[in-house]
């Protein structure tokens, strides 16, 4: 506290203390990135491996597609094979109307339009509520389930999906993430059809 | 070691605990003692904050002109929780994804400012180390301890190693909220017993 204060002084100390930090964190940052990136892919894969179902022989991540939905929502699709066939795929999908914000999650669906399963990758729901999207009571009605039509809904909308209790909100924005999966899914099957 | 560097290191872990004497950061020691893995991560992610940031401060602070020292300190704090925070996400995955928002929170955790504030402003480098190290170790220790409490009575498992059937019920309440603080008040409680008992004072 030696030093004479004044205007300048400040600010240059501040200045100083500040570029330190930048250059430390910037550092740090290309330290650490690959990584993180890493660690993202490796989730992402194993949601993958996961979510469709075990039997396959082929990379999915490497064979990767991007397909757009009518409303212009971009998706990214992983599709599965065993001996050349695709038996099921995983969709990247996602969801802004959680209570939180964004839920992301990797839908498997079998390539006969049942669903297998989901993963939720990403989430800001309440602890102990909306969290509980990603718990087996909700997600086993999704195991096997085969929507009528495009729009599948919670009971309380006028769908035939139960919600979580206290999570509504929750659940619809869950809902709604499959719901874009599934779209993009029949997005690929009749482009597949039409080859 | 000398006397002073002794109780430098040691007044942290039991007799001046930042949680269960001085009840400092309490937001992180509420919000994810959960499990007891919880608790020893961030923990040790504090510990780690701390230890950085003591040293730094102790080594700059006749640098700062004294009106501007908290924004400085929070400026160096705030680098130091943003690396362990890049850190934890590139190599702990699984337990950056737990403790979540709590991370980053550690800039506005009062522990550290406090130390900085209290200690290495006034000390030099060594025992503000030693200081650190103390004060770093007894916030770990307590929060291993509650989140153990909690996990033992919420879940019926300890680090995740389950020692109840599966389906057994048990006291939910503890990895609810409120049951963070009933838990803290419980040791606290036991702690000040124990005292009273010794006649510390």
């Amino acid at each position: 506290m030696s030093k004479k204060i004044s205007l300048f002084n400040l600010c240059v100390t501040l200045v100083i203390i500040s570029a330190c930090s930048a250059f430390l964190i910037g550092s740090v940052y290309k330290l650490t990135e690959p990584a993180i990136s890493k660690a993202k892919e490796k989730k992402q894969l194993e949601a993958i491996a996961s979510v469709v179902g075990g039997d396959f022989d082929n990379d999915p991540y490497a064979e990767r597609i991007s397909v757009k939905l009518k409303d212009g929502t971009q998706m990214e699709l992983f599709p599965a094979r065993k001996d050349g066939q695709i038996t099921s795929i995983a969709v990247k999908s996602s969801s802004d109307k959680g209570f939180g914000g964004k839920i992301e999650m990797m839908v498997g669906i079998f390539i006969d339009g049942t669903i297998n399963n989901y993963e939720i990758l990403e989430q800001h729901e309440t602890p102990g509520l909306g969290t509980k999207i990603s718990e087996t009571r909700f997600k086993s009605q999704f195991k096997g389930y085969r929507p009528a039509s495009n729009d599948f809904k919670l009971k309380k909308d006028g769908g035939d999906i139960d919600a979580v209790t206290a999570a509504t909100i929750s659940s619809r924005a869950a809902v709604d993430a499959l719901s874009k999966a599934y779209k993009g899914y029949n997005r690929f099957n009749l482009g597949n059809k039409n080859e | 070691m000398n006397k002073v560097s002794f109780e430098n290191l040691t007044r942290g872990i039991i007799k001046e605990n930042p949680i269960f004497v001085m009840m400092l950061g309490m937001c992180p020691t509420l919000g994810v003692t959960t499990s007891a893995a919880n608790g020893l991560g961030m923990g040790l992610a504090t510990l780690f904050v701390l230890i950085l940031s003591n040293c730094a401060i102790s080594l700059v602070k006749n640098l700062i002109p004294g009106t501007i020292r908290i924004p400085s300190y929070i400026v160096i704090i705030a680098t130091f929780v943003t690396v362990v925070d890049m850190l934890m996400a590139a190599y702990l995955p699984a337990l950056h994804a737990r403790l979540g928002i709590f991370i980053p929170l550690i800039v506005v955790n009062c522990l550290i400012l406090g130390r900085a504030e209290a200690f290495a402003s006034k000390n030099n480098v060594k025992q503000s180390f030693l200081d650190a190290v103390g004060m770093g170790l007894g916030f770990a220790l307590a929060l291993t301890i509650l989140g153990t409490v909690r996990e033992v009575l919420g879940a019926g498992s300890i680090f995740g190693w389950s020692f109840l059937a599966e389906g057994s019920d048990t006291v939910l309440l503890f990895i609810m909220p409120p049951g963070a603080f009933l838990a803290l008040a419980g040791l606290i409680l036991i702690l000040n017993a124990y005292k009273a008992k010794q006649g510390i004072k």
